[in-house]
This record gives structure tokens, C-alpha cells and sequence, in this order.
């Protein structure tokens, strides 16, 4: 959309020399320094290299399933599956490698094809039969999460060797820090979905797609293919965080991961992706994901405050970024308004 | 054929069909006695334990019917109980007797139905103030309102020990199980008043076309405030019952995925997700296909888990059925079999 727009529109979408589509960002980027900062000045060993790494550490799982999320909801969509797809990959790689003696080295690539071909599923419902993605996504949750169940509904503790000792690495990064398995998988994949969102045919086309999805249509871009890989991708990114999880947990549970989804859709949106769709980045959730995470730490640090303050506080957060780009997007169509 | 286009048909035979599959199973299934000064069976047993959820699908029916959405119900419903329990507390004597309540029954009531219709309004202020996409909107209130639940309770689960609380879900007027009785007074007096006067009208005009209705001379703003309202207050009424039935209230697990079932039973029940259409008689049915579905997934000695399953299969359904496309693409194969 921004491809061809003559340089006198590009300046009237600037303000005060920031792109108007990177203020959300920027809004974010300062809510978390100012976080950090806080931390920093209230506690002694909040600025130690490790409380950081291990934002990364903790945070693993989130990260992925929020960027299969962004991608979702860039299309203007909603994916409320990811959360028992990543507890259905547990319960499915904890029974292969324990109870059916499958070499890990196959059930891994097995299960993320298989949380693929569930996204999939899910994005030809969508696409095929113009059904809201709101409500096949919730039968998706269901479906899965009752397959856990029929599965057990006993924790499947994980003795793997190769499972204990992927739980067990420590790669380090300098001095006595070090991150987990988990965490690189975490960083390899922004980096994969960073590319994949702003240097390919596909990323510009979901971006098109969450614009407008009957002009990308006239435009003559595979709108109905790239809704199917959307979903695909958030359902792989699902079961990859569910493999991230049971090295993690060393089990599989039919309850991990309850809620992740709600989590998953406020990272992306504290992260300034618009619900709309159309606008937002990939770097945004990540840091939507590392300010939840930071405020988790906050609670951790400070000792007296009870758990669900963390929900309390995400819930304001939401509120108040919501509220933001609900003015952020009348002002840009006031001044269009004034353009015409 | 012409039956077959009514629009409770469907929601009517699923029903029978799952009461027939139970009588199959069970042939006691359908009995009904008089036992200690009331009616007694399983289809009773039905009636009271959907109550809560009918009710909460009935707010969710109107603000679906205006292009709306609620997917905070179920945190309200855990709000509500919470605060209820935190006014009646009360605590256990050893010589068994249960102790009065901390404060007047009428005052914790209203004190949780003023919550929830504070909650209801909260939400309605975020789509027809601020113009928020309405499960954005409602996604605040259902991450914070579990939080905010636990905040009340401080966390534990309470017990409620005051025996006139729980007549609210497990007495008896009549005969019949109080909880039953109100759901289905509170669904016959919206219903009436939708149908008597001009607000049902409204409310779909609103669904149909939001900005054709307000230029017609509809108060769309105010009216969409209140219908958040009333889903609001009665998640409330819900979340009484709930805690009334078990006589606790469990912040994290009251009302868990109730929004779901919610939408589900509306949905059954033939409202259209797109607004413009309702049926709350539509939606009472639903709210007890759900329940009996539960049941006899108990009386069929299938483990209560696979009920997810069961559920997912019939949204499955009724959304593939409601979807213009794919009967055009049944139609088709139809034809090409006879042809």
C-alpha cells in the first residue's frame, strides 16, 4: 500500500519525523525501557545480564506462539487454538518418545508438520467457507484440548536422554550467562519470521491481506492460499513452542499452556499490532512479549505482591494500548478526511 | 418441509434426539417423581444445572443480536460469586452449626449483581465510547476480571456458610429447582419485552445496519450501553447461582470457558453471529442441548473430557450449516448425484 504513495502523502504520515506507523512501536519501546528502568532503580540485581537472558529463558514459549499470533491477526484474523495445540504437542511428543519408544529425532519435525496441518485445517474453514475465525479457532481449542484428554489426563513425565540433556544445555554468551535450548529457538524463529514478514512475497501479501482483503483479491495476490499458510504457521509456531515447553517442563499435560492464548494476543497488541490488521511488526511482539515478561519478573522481584496482580496489570496494559491506537487510527482518518 | 424452515426445528431435534439416545440408554432417564416436597429425576437435574448458563447466554444472545460480543462473561461470573462470598463469608462452629451471614443476604447480593452490571457498562463504555472492536474490548475485562476475582477472595477458594445463600442454586419454589424457575422468568420477561415493545426492533436494526439504524432515528449508543449492561448483570445472577450451588466461590475456575458455551448455545439456537437475527427461546434450547449433552456424556460412561470433543464437533456442524457456502457447495454435490 505504501509501495507507490508520491512523497507529499509520505510526509503527511509523518509526525515530527516518525513514521506514523511506528509510533505504537515506539510506544512500546518506552513503556519497557521505562519498566526496566524502574526495576532498575527499586532493585539492586535487576540489571544483572541473566535476569535478562532469562526473560528469553522463561518467556520461549510465549514468544513463538505470539508470532505465529502476529502474522494471524496482521490478516485481521484471531487464532484462540495456540494455547491447546502447544498443550496437545506436549501430550503427542511425551506419548511417542515414552510410551511408544520413538526416536525423538522423528517425533519433533512430526509434530510441528502435525500443528501445521491443523492450522491449516483451520485457515480452509476460514477461507473456504467464510466463517469467522473467531469461532472455528474456538472449536479448534476445543478439539484439541479434548484430545489431550483422550490421551490422558495424567502429566506424561519426559526421561528421554536426548529430551533431558536438550533441558539441560546451557549455551553461553559471555561471562557466567548462559541461554537455553528454548531461548535459541525463540531468537532463531523472530529472526526467520522478521524475514519472512518484510523481505517476501508472502509477508507483503499479509499485510495487503489485513489492508484490505477485497483489494488484495482484485490486485490479483493468492489471498485465499496465504490465509491457509497464516493459519499453517501460527499452528506450526503453536507446536514448536509445544516442543519448546515439554524440554522445558520435561512432561506432557493436558493443562499446560490454559490461557497462553489471551497472553499470546496481549503481547502482540501491547506490541503496537493494530487488531485490524494491516499494520504492526514482528519486533513489535517481541517486545509486547518481553514487558510481559518484565512485569512478571517485577512481581517475582518484589517479593509481597500476589500472582494475580500480573493479570491485573496486563489487563490495564491492554486497555490502555488499545484505548492509544483507537486514537492513533481516528486521527489518520480525520486527516484523510481533510485530504479529500 | 415448511416445518423443517421454522427456526427452532433444528435446536428442537437435537434436543429430542438427545433425550431419545438417553431414554435408550437409561430407561429411567425420563422419570420424574415427588420426593421430599419436590420434583425429582434427571430431567429436573437438567433444568437446574443449565440455569446459570441460560442465563448468561441470554445477555450474550442481545449483544450478539447488535453486532456485539462478550467473551468477559465468564471472569464476571467469578467477579460476582467473589464478591458475594467475601460479604456472606460466615465461618464453620465445631458443634456443627452454620453461622449467620457477615452482612445482610439482600446487601451482598446486590453488592454482586451492582459489580457485574458495572463490569457489563465497563464494556459497553469501551465499544460505544472509545469504538472498540467488541472482543478487543471484552478481552480486557476477561484477562484482568480473573485477577481482579482472585484480588477480592485473596486468593482462596471461600466457603460460604449460610444456608439461606444457597437456596439461590439448590432450593426448591414449587416443586421445581428456584434456579430453573428464575432463568426461565428472567428469559420470558426480556423476550416479552423485546417483543412488545419497540426495543427488539431495534436491537436488530442495530444488528443489521448500525449507522443505517442511528440515521433512522434509533439511539444505537445508548441502547448497545445497556445491552452490555444487562449481559453484565446477568452474568451476575449467573455467578450467584454457580456459587450458591457449590457454596464456595473458586476465582480461577467459576464460570471457566463459560463465554464459550455461552456463544455456543446462542449459536445453537439459531442467532446469527453476524447480528440482526435472535431467538432467546432459540438460545434457552441451546443452553439445555449443552447440558444435556454433558449428561449424558456421565450417563454414557464416556469420560467427561471427551465433551470438548463433542462440542467442537457440534460448532463444527452448525457453523458449516449457517455458512451460505457451503450449502451452495452441498447443493452441488447434491445435483451432481442425481444428475
Amino acid at each position: 500500500m505504501n509501495v507507490a504513495s508520491p512523497p507529499m502523502k509520505a510526509r503527511a504520515t509523518r509526525l515530527r519525523g516518525l513514521d506514523r506507523r511506528l509510533v505504537p512501536l515506539a510506544g512500546t519501546l518506552a513503556l519497557f525501557l521505562a519498566l526496566v528502568i524502574f526495576g532498575a532503580a527499586s532493585y539492586d540485581a535487576f540489571l544483572a545480564p541473566q535476569v535478562f537472558l532469562n526473560l528469553a529463558i522463561d518467556n520461549a514459549f510465549l514468544c513463538i506462539v505470539a508470532i505465529g499470533m502476529t502474522f494471524v491477526i496482521l490478516t485481521g484474523g484471531i487464532d484462540l487454538s495456540v494455547g491447546s495445540v502447544l498443550a496437545l504437542t506436549t501430550m503427542v511428543a511425551a506419548t511417542l518418545v515414552e510410551r511408544a519408544h520413538w526416536s525423538p529425532w522423528v517425533v519433533m519435525p512430526l509434530v510441528v508438520a502435525g500443528g501445521a496441518l491443523f492450522g491449516a485445517a483451520q485457515g480452509f474453514l476460514i477461507h473456504r467457507y467464510r466463517l469467522q475465525p473467531f469461532i472455528v479457532t474456538l472449536a479448534g481449542m476445543f478439539v484439541a484440548r479434548g484430545v489431550c484428554y483422550l490421551i490422558d489426563t495424567e502429566s506424561i513425565p519426559i526421561n528421554d536422554p536426548t529430551f533431558v540433556s536438550l533441558a539441560q544445555l546451557r549455551i553461553p554468551v559471555g561471562g557466567d550467562n548462559s541461554l537455553s535450548s528454548g531461548a535459541v529457538v525463540a531468537i532463531v524463529t523472530v529472526l526467520f519470521a522478521a524475514w519472512l514478514a518484510h523481505a517476501t512475497r508472502f509477508g507483503r501479501t499479509v499485510y495487503a491481506i489485513g489492508g484490505n482483503a477485497k483489494s488484495a483479491a482484485l490486485m490479483g495476490l493468492p489471498v485465499g492460499a496465504t490465509l491457509v499458510r497464516v493459519y499453517a504457521f501460527s499452528g506450526a509456531c503453536a507446536a514448536l513452542a509445544g516442543l519448546v515447553m515439554s524440554i522445558y517442563m520435561l512432561s506432557g499435560y493436558s493443562l499446560h499452556a490454559v490461557g497462553l492464548e489471551l497472553d499470546a494476543i496481549a503481547a502482540v497488541v501491547i506490541g503496537g499490532t493494530l487488531l485490524t490488521g494491516g499494520v504492526g511488526y514482528v519486533a513489535g511482539t517481541v517486545v509486547g512479549v518481553l514487558i510481559l515478561g518484565v512485569i512478571q519478573t517485577l512481581v517475582i522481584f518484589n517479593g509481597t505482591l500476589s500472582s494475580w496482580w500480573t493479570r491485573i496489570v496486563i489487563g490495564v496494559l491492554l486497555f490502555v494500548f488499545c484505548v492509544a491506537q483507537r486514537f492513533i487510527e481516528r486521527g489518520a482518518a480525520a486527516r484523510a478526511d481533510k485530504r479529500a | 418441509m415448511r416445518l423443517m424452515k421454522h427456526a427452532l426445528f433444528w435446536p428442537i431435534l437435537t434436543l429430542a434426539l438427545l433425550i431419545a439416545l438417553n431414554a435408550a440408554v437409561n430407561p429411567g432417564f425420563l422419570a420424574i417423581a415427588w420426593r421430599d416436597g419436590h420434583l425429582y429425576g434427571n430431567l429436573i437435574d437438567i433444568l437446574n444445572r443449565a440455569a446459570p448458563l441460560a442465563l448468561v447466554a441470554t445477555g450474550m444472545t442481545l449483544v450478539i443480536a447488535a453486532r456485539g460480543l462478550d467473551i468477559s462473561v465468564g471472569a464476571v461470573v467469578a467477579i460476582a460469586a467473589a464478591t458475594a462470598a467475601v460479604l456472606i463469608g460466615g465461618s464453620l462452629n465445631l458443634s456443627g452449626v452454620e453461622s449467620a451471614s457477615e452482612h445482610p443476604l439482600w446487601l451482598a447480593i446486590a453488592a454482586a449483581l451492582g459489580v457485574a452490571l458495572a463490569c457489563g457498562l465497563w464494556n459497553g463504555v469501551l465499544v460505544v465510547g472509545a469504538g472498540m472492536q467488541p472482543i478487543i474490548a471484552t478481552l480486557i475485562l476477561m484477562v484482568a476480571g480473573r485477577g481482579v476475582a482472585q484480588l477480592i477472595t485473596g486468593g482462596q477458594i471461600i466457603t460460604i456458610y449460610y444456608p439461606p445463600y444457597s437456596y439461590l442454586g439448590n432450593g426448591y419454589l414449587a416443586g421445581l429447582p428456584f434456579a430453573a424457575v428464575l432463568a426461565a422468568t428472567v428469559i420470558l420477561a426480556t423476550a416479552l419485552l423485546l417483543a412488545r415493545t419497540p426495543l427488539g426492533l431495534y436491537v436488530r436494526a442495530i444488528g443489521i445496519n448500525p449507522v443505517a439504524a442511528r440515521i433512522a432515528g434509533v439511539r444505537a449508543r445508548p441502547i448497545t450501553l445497556a445491552l452490555y449492561g444487562f449481559c453484565g448483570l446477568l452474568a451476575g445472577v449467573a455467578g450467584l447461582i454457580v456459587s450458591a450451588n457449590v457454596r464456595s466461590a473458586d476465582a480461577n475456575n467459576a464460570g471457566q470457558l463459560m463465554e464459550l458455551d455461552a456463544i455456543l448455545a446462542v449459536t445453537l439456537g439459531g442467532t446469527a453471529l453476524t447480528g440482526g437475527k435472535f431467538s432467546l427461546a432459540g438460545t434457552a434450547l441451546g443452553a439445555l442441548i449443552i447440558q444435556t449433552l454433558t449428561s449424558t456424556i456421565y450417563s454414557l460412561g464416556v469420560p467427561p473430557e471427551v465433551n470438548l470433543v463433542f462440542k467442537a464437533a457440534l460448532i463444527f456442524i452448525v457453523m458449516l450449516l449457517q455458512s451460505a457456502e457451503f450449502r451452495a457447495s452441498l447443493l452441488k454435490i447434491a445435483r451432481r448425484g442425481e444428475a
